[in-house]
C-alpha cells in the first residue's frame, strides 16, 4: 500500500508537479493560493529547478510561455482576479499552441470579491478564458488526491494535445489538508517536441513560435485544425464520476467542493427512500455530455449544485437538451451550499416530479 | 570575390518595412553581429507587438513572436530553461516603454541575462503614426494632432536614464543609424550588448534612435536630419550604464 502524507491541496498541486517533472514556476503572491509559490520557492532551487516571483500575472503567463516555447514543462498558478490578469497570454498560448499547466483556485468575485471559494469563474474558464476561440482542458479536483493526479494528468494532456490545461480549483479545495498518496501517482514517457525554438545548431529550419496569421484563409485553416484537435479530446478525454445513479430518478450535477457537500445531501434523501444520484464532471470540458444525455434514461430532473449564480447549469441543460428540468441550487460570495440546503432542493424537486418516492 | 553578402543570420525573404525606415539597418546590424559572435544556432529572438513583428521571418535563428510589450518576460522564461542559449528581444517604443513598461523595468532589474534592441522612432509606426510615449513634446501625430502637449499626456520617457538608476542592469547605451559613423557605432555597442550575455555579465539594452519616415511625414533624407535636430536634443547619445567598465575604473583607481 501506498504511503500517506497529510498536506494541504495547494501543496499537493506543487509536490505533484514536481513529481510531474516541472522544474519552473512563475507567479504572483495572491490568496487563496499563495501556497503553491512558497512550496515551490522552497523546493525548486534545491532540486535544480527555477522558481521565479514574477513582477505581475501577466509577467508571469508570459514567462510560462517562454519556457513553454522551448518545450520544457512549465507552470503558473493564481486565483481568479489574477487569472483574468493571464487571460491575454491565456489565448497567446492557445494561439501558438503552447503546452502549460495553469492553476485556478478560484475565489469569490466578481472584482476583487472575497478570499473564500467560489466557483464562479466555470464561465471563463470552460468557454476559452481569453479572446478568440479556441479551448483549455479543463479539470475540477474533489479531494487533495485529486489535486495531486490531476495536476500530473494536467501536465500531460498539454503536451499530448499542445495546449493549456486548467486546474479550476477553489479556496476549500486548495486550503484543506487531506491524506495523499503521493507513490501512486504515474508518470508517462516525455512528448517529442519538434516544434521547440531551443536553438537551429546551424542544423535545421528555424522554428517560429508564433501566434499572428495575417492571411485570413490562412488563419482559417489553423482555427480549423485546432477544433479538430480539440474533438479528439472530446472524444477520448471526458472524465467523470456517478454516484448512486443505477435508478436516479433526480440528478445532482455538481464538481469539486459542492460534489463533496452534494455526496451527502444525496445520501441522506436515499435514505428517505428518494431516487437521487450525482453526476461529477471531472473534466468541466471536455464537458461529459453524453453522460447527461445518457442519464435521461432514468432521470426527471437536474439539480445544478455551484457556488456560483449558475454558470454550470447552462452545460446540463445543453447536454440535457431540454428533455428534463435543471434547477440551481446554490451560495456564491464565498459562502458553501451546506448539504441541508442540497437535501431540502432535492426534497422539493421530489416532491414536485412525484412518483413513487 | 564577395565583397558584400547578406549575413548568414538573415534568410531571403524582402523586409517589409517603408522606404527610407531604419529598421532595416539595424536588423542587419544584429545579423552582422550575431555571425561574428557565432551565435546564431544557439540564439532565440522575440519579436514584438508593431512595425518589427515580422521580425521572426527574416532573421535565421528560432524566433518567438510576442504579445505586445512581453517580450523581455518571454525572455526571462527562454533564457531560465535553456541557460546557454542567447536570448534578444527586439522592440519598438511603444512595446517596450508603453504597454511593456513594467516587464522592461522587472527584467532589467533582475539583470537577466538578456540582449535588448530598443529601436526608439518617437511614434507607433505599424498603426499609422500614433503618439508613442517617447514623442517628442510637440510632435504632431495622429492621437496629438495639435502637437504633443505635454501639460495634458505629460512627459517622454527617457529609458536608458531611467533604467540607469537601478542597480540591476549590465549595459546601457544610446546609439543611432543616421550616417556611416553613427551605424558603425551602433554595431559596436550591439556587439558589446550580446558579447555580455555571453560572458553571463547580465542584462544590455541598446536604445537605437531610428527614422519613420512615412508617419513623420518627411522624405527619408529629411527624417535622418530630424534625428540629429529634434531626437538627440532630447534623447543623447552616449553610454548610460556599464557596470564592468565602472567596476575597472574604480580598481584602477584603488591602485
Amino acid at each position: 500500500m501506498a504511503d500517506k502524507v497529510l498536506m494541504k491541496g495547494n501543496e499537493a498541486i506543487a509536490e505533484a508537479a514536481i513529481i510531474a517533472g516541472c522544474r519552473h514556476y512563475f507567479g504572483y503572491p495572491i490568496t487563496p493560493q499563495t501556497e503553491i509559490a512558497a512550496y515551490m520557492a522552497k523546493r525548486l532551487p534545491k532540486i535544480g529547478g527555477v522558481f521565479l516571483q514574477a513582477e505581475s500575472e501577466v509577467a508571469a503567463i508570459n514567462m510560462v510561455y517562454g519556457v513553454a516555447s522551448t518545450g520544457t514543462r512549465v507552470m503558473t498558478s493564481s486565483s481568479s482576479p489574477g487569472i483574468s490578469l493571464k487571460s491575454e497570454g491565456l489565448s497567446y498560448l492557445a494561439g501558438a499552441d503552447l503546452p502549460s499547466l495553469v492553476v485556478n483556485v478560484q475565489r469569490g468575485g466578481p472584482g476583487l470579491g472575497g478570499i473564500q471559494p467560489s466557483q464562479a469563474d466555470y464561465f471563463q474558464a470552460t468557454k476559452g478564458g481569453g479572446h478568440g476561440d479556441f479551448h483549455m482542458i479543463v479539470l475540477a479536483p474533489s479531494s487533495v488526491q485529486e489535486m495531486a493526479e490531476l495536476t500530473v494528468h494536467g501536465f500531460e494532456l498539454a503536451d499530448k494535445y499542445r495546449m493549456t490545461s486548467m486546474i479550476l480549483a477553489d479556496g476549500t479545495m486548495g486550503q484543506m489538508m487531506e491524506p495523499v498518496a503521493l507513490d501512486a501517482l504515474k508518470v508517462g514517457e516525455p512528448v517529442e517536441k519538434p516544434w521547440a525554438t531551443t536553438g537551429t545548431k546551424l542544423e535545421r529550419v528555424h522554428n517560429i513560435v508564433n501566434s499572428l496569421s495575417l492571411v485570413p484563409e490562412e488563419l482559417e485553416e489553423l482555427n480549423f485544425a485546432r477544433y479538430e484537435r480539440y474533438k479528439v479530446i472530446e472524444e477520448n478525454e471526458v472524465m467523470y464520476e456517478t454516484y448512486r445513479m443505477e435508478d436516479a430518478e433526480i440528478c445532482i450535477a455538481a464538481f469539486g467542493i459542492a460534489s463533496r457537500v452534494s455526496r451527502n445531501a444525496v445520501d441522506a434523501a436515499r435514505e428517505m427512500g428518494i431516487k437521487v444520484g450525482m453526476i461529477r464532471p471531472i473534466t468541466l470540458w471536455p464537458f461529459p455530455k453524453k453522460a447527461f444525455k445518457d442519464s435521461l434514461a432514468t432521470c426527471k430532473a437536474y439539480i445544478s449544485v455551484e457556488l456560483s449564480m449558475g454558470q454550470m447549469i447552462e452545460d446540463v441543460m445543453l447536454a440535457t437538451e431540454g428533455k428534463a428540468p435543471v434547477t440551481l441550487c446554490n451560495r456564491v460570495g464565498g459562502m458553501i451550499p451546506s448539504p441541508e440546503q442540497v437535501l431540502e432542493s432535492i426534497k422539493e424537486t421530489a416532491a414536485r416530479i412525484g412518483g413513487n418516492n | 570575390m564577395v565583397v558584400f553578402d547578406k549575413p548568414h543570420a538573415l534568410n531571403d525573404i524582402p523586409f517589409h518595412y517603408c522606404p527610407g525606415c531604419t529598421h532595416g539597418i539595424i536588423h542587419r546590424l544584429v545579423a552582422e553581429v550575431m555571425d561574428e559572435l557565432g551565435i546564431e544556432g544557439k540564439a532565440v529572438g522575440i519579436a514584438p507587438v508593431g512595425c518589427s513583428v515580422m521580425a521572426y521571418n527574416y532573421f535565421n535563428c528560432d524566433m518567438i513572436e510576442a504579445a505586445h510589450g512581453r517580450a523581455p518576460a518571454i525572455a526571462t522564461g527562454v533564457k531560465r530553461a535553456l541557460p546557454d542559449s542567447i536570448v534578444f528581444t527586439y522592440q519598438g517604443d511603444g512595446d517596450l516603454a508603453s504597454i511593456g513598461m513594467a516587464e522592461t523595468v522587472h527584467a532589467a532589474a533582475r539583470n537577466e541575462n538578456i540582449t535588448v534592441i530598443f529601436v526608439n522612432n518617437a511614434i507607433y509606426g505599424m498603426t499609422g503614426g500614433q503618439m508613442a510615449p517617447t514623442s517628442l513634446p510637440g510632435q504632431v501625430t495622429q492621437t496629438s494632432p495639435y502637437g504633443r502637449d505635454v501639460k495634458q499626456c505629460g512627459f517622454p520617457i527617457r529609458v536608458c536614464e531611467m533604467l540607469a538608476t537601478l542597480d540591476g542592469p549590465e549595459y546601457l547605451e544610446r546609439v543611432t543609424v543616421n550616417n556611416v559613423k553613427q551605424i558603425r557605432n551602433a554595431k559596436k555597442a550591439i556587439k558589446k550588448a550580446f558579447q555580455n550575455q555571453v560572458e553571463g555579465k547580465g542584462f544590455s539594452l541598446i536604445e537605437v534612435l531610428s527614422t519613420c519616415p512615412t508617419n513623420w511625414g518627411m522624405t527619408p533624407q529629411a527624417a535622418l536630419k530630424w534625428i540629429d535636430d529634434k531626437m538627440i536634443p532630447y534623447y543623447p547619445l552616449g553610454v548610460y550604464k556599464d557596470r564592468t567598465a565602472a567596476a575597472a575604473a574604480v580598481e584602477k583607481e584603488e591602485n
